[in-house]
């Protein structure tokens, strides 16, 4: 049974001590100022006899939500790793006992946390994660507005200053 | 000895943008011509010695020099070339030369071409280069020294990671870096501004083609390295919300609102002090994409080793220059609104508006890539957070700025009147309605499909219609300024880009399967027969190859060649094969043998049908040509304006008092 | 005061950023912290790698406590923690059961029988089916279940002398005396 190298050489499915990295993942670090670094050499392709195209869709889309605990800046679908494949099968035959998507989560997450969901459920400890964009936007649109009025009451004010540049300009550009 | 010649070089280029960044502003400060004189000067130097040092790096790779760390880490005998040359930024070390070559690179276009500017103006703006300068090869000399030797020199060296090693990848970072320090120049003209004093306001005319041709180089750099990812990986996705995707994604966002806020500020006076706050905020991201990633802070999703000391120092250097930038404007940017007044209906209005939505996303994609450190940091649990999270926010957040999109140019400054935009509302209205209905009828259904072709119609359409009017009320010659033509092009670019975006998600189709020679899979329309697999080889690898035989209707529309590559480290690299189309790419990755034993057996293959995906880097290239036609425009160029606007600050609008 | 409010955001972040470091100094930060500390070990069972025939179970290994050991002979990380099981392994005071994973059983007798055998019984799971209900994802991992079949502890990563003379030991002498 070959087990091969999971995902960049390196870093296996070995839970390395930490003190001893090796010198080969200093150069990895190139990927790190790249822009698009999230990929394994090699990728996962994985056939599986899925029942009807509508549940290999379906798969895909699972899959694609899930974090593979290996190569951790990948997801199950696309993962190389040995423990990412044996995952998939698993999820494939939950899904042929006829278990949703949602059971499915639950039962990874129950082995190896909300670390595998890539899609964070919301609850306590992620309301920061997903309100925390509407806050900024409710507090930019009070800035927003606030500067609206008073420039557009300053404008009220003195009219003659819209008109005149308005007018003008000539080509308003 | 070149190698130790490379590395005093960096000292001195050091010592020099030390002088660069000290004595410009000490001069400025005290009206002191001679030290001000220095600025020009020192910045030539320090450029000269900078690209000494990189060459003599790229010299040390070319001549196999293994006895450089740097160069036995990331080259081999058997590399080519070309490759050995993209391995100088093919890891840390040399991609900070790379970085502050670049710096130097527009730090000296900036002394040239800027000789229009009033004489302390230039050297603040100069002097704050240096600054950054400093902290650059300080870093690099302290910490990344690239020239570092290797006793005894090994025979071979080890290899350029084979992701690296591909035409797209050698190309994406230079480019992508003139994107990110690009973004400096805007950050030193805001910075020299607040140092002189909030009424000098002509700095964002000048201002204005530096961060134009900037964001240009940055949307470029993302495209190619989207399209890297796309054809290179394996994986047929062009965008993974990973963490250092994200770095280069937030600049670029708030870039977008840059430009626009330029535009407000530099002809209405508007909008100063935001202006100045998101000229520092879009150089401080491209500083934080660039560091974070390397400082052992994110390896919490990277799982990346890295150096504390490199982290400290980093971190030490972003609190001095950002924080340094922020605490100078919260002292001293502009206290009353400036500028001309406008209406709620207005131009200005849509601006601030998109402005805010930018500044929300960007704000968005910082706060989810961080998260799993906060997460940390207050004992949360570990969390993931990745495609599901920003895929769902981020077109929530454009939404708005889709739907505003068309009107922006037909609104005027200042104040608007409805009935031309009900007119061009009713236009587009019926141009994409019309459009998602035919649509309908070809994809099935989908609602995704639909929302795309209805959104890029909304856009492409409002676009032309303003395109139309230029063309109908103005005169030859005057209809289409360098300026107005790059936003067109822009915002036609978004139309694109929606297209591709929308459609390929929702009707791309994937197949994992097994295949032996001889058998047929179909694909939407597409029949792909697997002829079989031989062994090939290319300078320093030796592959797999499959033949993959593409028909349609009966006909061979093409013969497709995956490979699967061994680099002589024994690193495995997936090349997929792409057959491109305008309406759809056909893409082929070959996969493992379902016997190890039996190559000429039955393989595992991956098969894509991607309808439309090339338009997301068709509307990117759009937008990024529309970044440099815009900072094209003559208008910026002009001394006359230039001296005239520097002659006549913006008066303090008196309207701020009401 | 809201022209300062960029600055005030900026030092909060500069605060998380030396956290991080920081952080990330003490902690490996591929570390996926288990959900079942505190939580009943799944119910298992599996042949012993010496005697494929015999399994162990659950249910057989009640009322004790015992520490169960993730290896491999293709783990190099495992080759590291080897030499401090063989030396620490006999002093825990709780059977020390080795858990071979996806690994073919000629290569992992070999590997033993080249290292030493640390473990008073091996258990093989070659298809790595069960490992993935204990969470396992990588060699080596330790779980240490007490008598009433609870995971007490998890340790990801190679076990080291002064983890196990700071988290494990005392964790077993606590294990005990719940269970004498």
């Amino acid at each position: 049974m070959n087990h091969g190298v999971p995902c960049r050489s390196a870093l296996g499915r070995d839970h390395a001590a930490s003190g001893s990295r090796p010198r080969a993942l200093l150069q990895m670090l190139f990927a790190l100022f790249l822009a698009f670094s999230g990929a394994a050499n090699a990728q996962a392709i994985d056939p599986l006899p899925f029942k009807d195209h509508a549940q290999e869709v379906r798969f895909q889309n699972l899959t694609r939500q899930l974090r593979c605990l290996v190569c951790q800046n990948e997801n199950l679908a696309d993962s190389n790793a040995d423990l990412a494949r044996d995952l998939r099968h698993e999820v494939f035959g939950l899904m042929q006992q006829g278990k949703t998507d949602d059971q499915i989560k639950q039962y990874l997450v129950d082995r190896y946390s909300d670390f595998v969901l890539y899609d964070p459920p919301v609850k306590p400890a992620t309301w920061l994660l997903w309100f925390g964009p509407a806050l900024f936007l409710l507090m930019g649109a009070a800035l927003v507005l606030a500067t609206i009025r008073k420039r557009s009451r300053a404008a009220r004010i003195d009219s003659r200053l819209v008109d005149n540049a308005t007018i003008e300009q000539g080509d308003d550009w | 000895m070149t190698p130790e010649l490379g590395q005093l070089a960096l000292i001195l280029a050091m010592l020099l943008a030390l002088a660069q960044g000290v004595l410009p502003l000490i001069g400025a400060w005290r009206g002191n011509r001679a030290l001000m004189a220095v600025a020009r000067p020192a910045a030539a130097g320090q450029a000269v010695f900078v690209a000494l040092a990189f060459g003599l790096l790229v010299w040390a790779f070319l001549t196999f020099d293994f006895s450089v760390q740097y160069v036995a880490d990331n080259s081999n005998l058997a590399l080519p070339w070309y490759y050995r040359i993209a391995a100088v930024w093919g890891a840390h070390e040399g991609s900070m030369l790379l970085w502050v070559m670049i710096l130097n690179v527009w730090t000296v276009a900036l002394a040239a071409f800027s000789r229009q500017l009033p004489e302390e103006f230039l050297a603040r703006v100069l002097g704050v280069l240096g600054i950054v300068a400093v902290g650059f090869l300080a870093f690099i000399v302290f910490t990344s020294n690239p020239f570092a030797r290797l006793l005894p020199m090994p025979p071979d060296g080890g290899d350029l990671n084979p992701v690296l090693q591909d035409p797209g990848m050698t190309f994406h970072p230079p480019v992508l870096y003139m994107g990110y320090v690009g973004f400096s120049v805007a950050f030193a003209f805001s910075i020299a501004a607040l140092l002189g004093g909030a009424l000098e306001q002509g700095w964002v005319r000048w201002a204005r083609p530096w961060t134009n041709a900037a964001w240009g180089f940055l949307t470029c750099g993302i495209v190619a390295g989207s399209w890297w990812a796309y054809a290179e990986l394996g994986w047929g996705g062009w965008w993974f919300w990973d963490p250092v995707e994200n770095a280069s994604f937030m600049p670029w966002l708030v870039g977008v609102a840059l430009i626009h806020a330029q535009a407000v500020t530099e002809k209405r006076g508007s909008l100063r002090a935001w202006t100045i706050l998101l000229s520092i905020f879009a150089f401080s991201l491209s500083l934080l994409g660039t560091f974070l990633v390397r400082s052992g802070v994110l390896t919490s999703v990277h799982a990346f080793a890295s150096d504390p000391r490199r982290g400290l120092y980093i971190l030490a250097f972003l609190a001095i220059v950002i924080g340094g930038s922020l605490l100078l404007y919260a002292l001293r940017a502009p206290k009353v609104a400036g500028g001309k007044a406008f209406a709620p209906l207005s131009r200005e209005t849509v601006i601030v508006i998109a402005n805010l939505m930018f500044t929300v996303a960007a704000a968005m994609v910082l706060l989810g890539t961080l998260f799993p450190l906060i997460g940390d940091a207050l004992h949360l649990g570990k969390i993931s957070v990745g495609p599901p999270y920003f895929g769902f926010l981020f077109p929530l957040l454009m939404l708005p700025v889709v739907l505003l999109l068309p009107f922006g140019p037909f609104l005027r400054w200042g104040k608007s009147e409805a009935a031309p935009l009900k007119s061009v509302l009713l236009r587009v209205t019926i141009a994409a309605v019309a459009c998602a209905i035919v649509a309908a009828f070809f994809v099935d259904g989908q609602a995704k499909a639909i929302a795309g072709v209805a959104a890029a119609v909304w856009c492409g359409v409002g676009t032309l219609l303003y395109v139309y009017k230029r063309w109908r009320e103005m005169p030859r010659g005057r209809r289409y300024p360098a300026e107005m033509a790059g936003m067109l092009l822009a915002h036609f670019g978004v139309g694109v880009f929606l297209v591709g975006v929308l459609l390929s998600e929702s009707l791309s189709v994937t197949r994992d399967v097994r295949m032996a020679p001889g058998d047929t899979q179909t694909v939407g329309a597409y029949t792909f027969r697997f002829d079989g697999v031989h062994a090939t080889r290319g300078p320093n690898w030796h592959a797999e190859q499959g033949t993959v035989t593409v028909l349609r209707d009966g006909k061979t529309i093409d013969v497709m060649h995956p490979q699967k590559r061994t680099y002589p480290r024994g690193q495995v690299q997936t090349e997929s094969a792409i057959d491109p189309g305008v309406t759809r790419d056909l893409y082929v990755a070959l996969g493992e043998p379902m016997d190890p034993n039996k190559l000429e057996g039955a393989w595992a293959l991956r098969l894509y049908a991607k309808p439309f995906v090339r338009w997301i880097w068709a509307g990117g290239l759009f937008m990024m040509l529309g970044g440099f036609v815009a900072g094209a425009d003559k208008r910026f160029r002009a001394r006359r304006a230039a001296a005239k606007v520097a002659a006549e600050p913006v008066l303090p609008a008196k309207e701020s008092r009401a | 005061m809201s022209r300062s409010l960029p600055l005030i955001g900026f030092l909060l972040l500069v605060g998380l950023f030396g956290f991080g470091i920081w952080w990330n100094t003490r902690h490996d930060p591929r570390e996926v912290p288990s959900p079942l500390i505190g939580k009943p070990a799944p119910e298992f069972s599996l042949p012993l790698l010496d005697d494929p025939g015999k399994t162990v179970s659950k249910t057989s290994m009640l009322g004790k406590p015992y520490l169960v050991n993730v290896f491999a002979s293709w783990c190099i990380a495992c080759g590291e923690e080897h030499p401090v099981l063989m030396a620490e392994g006999r002093t825990l005071g709780v059977p020390l059961v080795g858990y071979d994973y996806k690994d073919a059983p000629e290569d992992a007798k070999a590997w033993l029988a080249r290292h030493g055998n640390p473990y008073d019984m091996v258990i093989a799971d070659q298809p790595g089916r069960t490992a993935i209900d204990f969470g396992v994802y990588g060699a080596p991992e330790s779980f240490l279940i007490d008598a009433k079949g609870t995971i007490r502890y998890k340790h990801i990563g190679p076990f080291t002398p002064e983890v196990i003379e700071r988290e494990l030991k005392p964790l077993i002498a606590q294990l005990k005396q719940e269970a004498p």
